[in-house]
C-alpha cells in the first residue's frame, strides 16, 4: 500500500491520500495547461487593446513588441465609438440576437409539443431526424445551399421578383435570410432538447388533467409549459449571456466573406466586426479592444441574467 | 353515467388523441418543416448531378434538361487539390478526436471525483473560460507565437478542448458510474489510472461516444482556424477548400471575364462546387445514426445537469 518511489527519502511519506491528489492532478494537467495557454494567456492579451497595436513587428519577440508598444490609454476605444460601422455591428448583434431567441425558443418549444402529439412512432422519427440533420452542417455548407437557391446568374429566386438587383449586393434582403437560416438550422436540435424533457413528464399529471376535462391545449399550458420552465430558463441564461456574441460562422460565410461592402449594413456583427479589424484592416489593438469590450458585456450580461433568475427560481440558476 | 365517464377519459385523456383535424394540422406543420430540412440538400445533390450545358441554359434546376455524373467524374481525374484537402481533413479529424476525448476523458473524470482535494479550484480554472475569453486579437497572437501557422498542429491543438465537453463527460460519469464502485477498486489495491481505464472506463462507452462524436463533427466542419492560420494549400481541409472555393466564384462573378485567382482557378465548374459540398455532407450522413442516438442524450444531460 504504502509503495513509494526510489527518489522518496523515506519509506511512507506520501500517504495513500497523497498519491491519489498526484494521480488525479496529473490527470486534470494536459487539460489544464491547454487552458492557461490558449484561455488564460489571451485575458492578459488585452492590454494590447490599451496600446498602440496595428501590424505586430517581426524583427521583435511577440511579447518584447506587445511591451514595447506606448500605452494609449482608451483612445482606442474612443475611436472605435466615434466610428458609426461600431454602433451599427453593435446594434445588429442585439437586434439579431434577441430575434434569435425569442422566436428560436417559441418555435422550438412549439414543435417539441407537436412532435410530442404525433402519436403515429415512426412518423414522429422521421420527422425528427429529418429536422435535426441541419445542426450537423457547418454555415459554410449551409452556405452553398443558400447560393443554389439565390445565385444571382442560376439561382431559382429571381432578385427582381423582390426588387432587387442581387441579393448579395444589397443589404435588404439579409436579416430575413439570416433569421430563417437560423431557425432552419437550430430548430431541430432545440426542439429535441425540449422534447426529452416532455417525453420524461409524469404521465399521471395529463391523466389527471383529463379526468378533470382539461383540452390538450390547457394541458399544454398547465402542465407541459410549466414543465418545461427550468430548462426554458437555462437556455435563456447562456443565450442573454452571449447576447453579445454572434455565431461567426453563420454572419461570415452565409454573405460570403462577411458579405459584400454594401450588405455589411445589415451582415455585420460584433464578431465580424474584431475580424475585419484584425485580418482587414490589420489595427490589432482595435481588434482588441473591440473583443475586450464584448467579453466585458457578455461578463456582466450573464451575471445579471443569473442573479436574476437565483431570485426568481434558485434551482435553475447555473451558479 | 358509467359509459359517459368512461368515454370521456378514452377520448380527451392523453392516452386518446387530440381531434382528426388538429392531428392532421400538426403533421402538416411538422412534416413540412421537416421537408424543408432536407430540400436544399437533395437540390445541392441534384446540380451536382446536372450537365454543365443544362445549367448554363437554365440555371439551377429541380429538373435539369439534361443527367450528368461530369463533375464527379472531374474531381475524381483533376482533384489534387481535392486528395490533399480530404487527406488533411481526415488526418486532423482522426488525431484531433483521439487526443481531445483523451484530454476531456482524463479532466472530468476528476471533476467526477468528489473526494479529489483540488476539485473545486479546477472546476472553476475550467468554467470560468466559458464567462470571459482574451477574444480573438490576442488568442491569434498567442497561438502563432506559440504553433507558427501552416502545419498540422495549428489545425489541432487550438480545438482539444471543449469546457462544455467536460461537463457532458463528467454528467455521464456521475450518472453511470456509482462512487462506491471507484471506492471497492481502491480497496481493492487499484492505483488512480487503473480504475479509471480498466473499471470506469469500460462502463461510461455511451458518455465516451458522445464525446467522440461531438469533438469528430466538430472536426470535419472547421473552417475559422485554417482560414486564420493556413496560407498554404498543402494543409488546407475540405471546409476550407470550400470556403476558397465559394469566394472564388463571388470574386468571379463580380469581376465577369477575369479568371478567377487562387486555388480553384483550374476547375471552375458550377456542378462540380456543389459536387464537392455533397462529398463533405456524405460522410456526415453515414455518422448520422450515431450523432443522433448519442448527442440528444449527451446535450440534454449536458444541458440539464450542467
Amino acid at each position: 500500500m504504502v509503495n513509494v518511489g526510489v527518489r522518496l527519502p523515506a519509506r511512507g511519506l506520501i500517504s495513500a491520500k497523497g498519491k491519489k491528489t498526484i494521480a488525479l492532478t496529473a490527470m486534470v494537467l494536459p487539460g489544464a495547461v491547454w487552458l492557461l495557454l490558449f484561455r488564460y494567456a489571451p485575458m492578459f492579451g488585452v492590454i494590447i487593446g490599451f496600446k498602440d497595436f496595428r501590424l505586430p513587428n517581426p524583427r521583435l519577440g511577440i511579447l518584447q513588441d506587445i511591451f514595447s508598444r506606448d500605452w494609449v490609454g482608451f483612445s482606442n476605444f474612443k475611436l472605435l465609438f466615434g466610428n458609426p460601422m461600431t454602433s451599427n455591428v453593435i446594434r445588429n448583434t442585439l437586434l439579431y440576437n434577441i430575434t434569435f431567441i425569442v422566436l428560436g425558443t417559441l418555435i422550438a418549444v412549439a414543435f417539441a409539443i407537436m412532435l410530442n402529439e404525433i402519436s403515429h412512432m415512426f412518423l414522429s422519427k422521421v420527422y425528427q431526424t429529418a429536422m435535426f440533420f441541419p445542426f450537423f452542417l457547418s454555415w459554410v455548407v449551409v452556405s452553398y445551399f443558400l447560393f443554389a437557391f439565390i445565385s444571382t446568374k442560376n439561382g431559382v429566386v429571381s432578385p427582381a421578383a423582390f426588387g432587387l438587383v442581387d441579393f448579395y449586393l444589397q443589404p435588404e434582403p439579409w436579416p430575413f435570410i439570416l433569421i430563417v437560416s437560423y431557425i432552419w438550422k437550430m430548430t431541430g436540435y432545440s426542439s429535441l432538447i425540449y422534447l426529452a424533457v416532455i417525453t420524461g413528464i409524469d404521465s399521471a399529471q395529463y391523466e389527471a388533467a383529463s379526468i378533470d376535462g382539461a383540452s390538450k391545449w390547457q394541458q399544454a399550458i398547465h402542465i407541459t409549459l410549466p414543465n418545461l420552465r427550468p430548462i426554458i430558463i437555462i437556455l435563456f441564461i447562456m443565450n442573454v449571456g452571449r447576447i453579445f456574441n454572434a455565431d461567426f460562422g453563420q454572419f461570415w460565410a452565409l454573405p460570403i466573406d462577411g458579405g459584400s461592402a454594401a450588405a455589411t449594413n445589415a451582415t455585420g456583427v460584433v464578431d465580424t466586426y474584431i475580424y475585419r479589424l484584425l485580418r482587414t484592416s490589420v489595427n490589432i489593438g482595435q481588434s482588441t479592444a473591440v473583443g475586450l469590450f464584448q467579453n466585458a458585456i457578455g461578463f456582466v450580461c450573464i451575471m445579471i441574467a443569473n442573479t436574476v433568475v437565483r431570485k426568481v427560481d434558485r434551482d435553475s440558476a447555473m451558479f | 353515467m358509467d359509459i359517459t365517464q368512461k368515454t370521456k377519459i378514452t377520448d380527451g385523456g392523453r392516452l386518446g388523441r387530440a381531434s382528426l383535424f388538429s392531428r392532421s394540422v400538426i403533421n402538416l406543420i411538422t412534416g413540412g418543416f421537416a421537408l424543408a430540412c432536407l430540400i436544399p440538400f437533395v437540390f445541392t445533390v441534384i446540380i451536382s448531378f446536372s450537365a454543365e450545358e443544362s445549367i448554363r441554359r437554365n440555371g439551377y434546376s429541380f429538373f435539369p434538361s439534361e443527367w450528368s455524373v461530369a463533375a464527379y467524374k472531374s474531381a475524381f481525374e483533376i482533384g489534387d487539390q481535392l486528395w490533399r484537402s480530404l487527406y488533411n481533413s481526415v488526418l486532423v479529424t482522426i488525431a484531433g478526436t483521439v487526443l481531445a476525448v483523451l484530454i476531456c476523458i482524463l479532466y472530468s473524470y476528476a471533476l467526477f471525483r468528489r473526494d479529489y482535494k483540488f476539485r473545486g479550484f479546477f472546476a472553476f480554472f475550467c468554467f470560468f473560460t466559458m464567462l470571459f475569453g482574451g477574444g480573438l486579437a490576442p488568442t491569434v497572437i498567442i497561438t502563432q507565437t506559440l504553433l507558427g501557422q501552416d502545419n498540422y498542429a495549428v489545425l489541432i491543438i487550438p480545438m482539444l478542448v471543449n469546457v462544455f465537453n467536460f461537463i457532458i463527460m463528467r454528467s455521464f460519469f456521475q450518472a453511470s458510474v456509482p462512487f462506491e464502485l471507484i471506492e471497492a477498486a481502491h480497496i481493492d489495491g487499484s492505483g488512480e489510472w487503473r480504475t479509471l481505464f480498466k473499471i470506469v472506463l469500460p462502463i461510461s462507452t455511451p458518455g465516451i461516444a458522445t464525446v467522440s462524436l461531438l469533438f469528430m463533427l466538430a472536426y470535419w466542419n472547421e473552417w475559422f482556424i485554417p482560414q486564420l492560420y493556413i496560407n498554404n494549400n498543402n494543409y488546407v481541409p475540405l471546409q476550407y477548400l470550400l470556403v476558397q472555393m465559394q469566394r472564388d466564384a463571388q470574386y468571379m462573378a463580380l469581376n465577369a471575364g477575369k479568371a478567377g485567382s487562387g486555388i480553384m482557378a483550374s476547375i471552375p465548374t458550377e456542378s462540380l462546387r456543389m459536387a464537392l459540398c455533397v462529398m463533405i455532407v456524405v460522410p456526415i450522413s453515414f455518422a448520422y445514426p450515431f450523432f443522433q442516438r448519442y448527442i440528444v442524450k449527451g446535450l440534454t444531460v449536458g444541458s440539464l445537469k450542467g
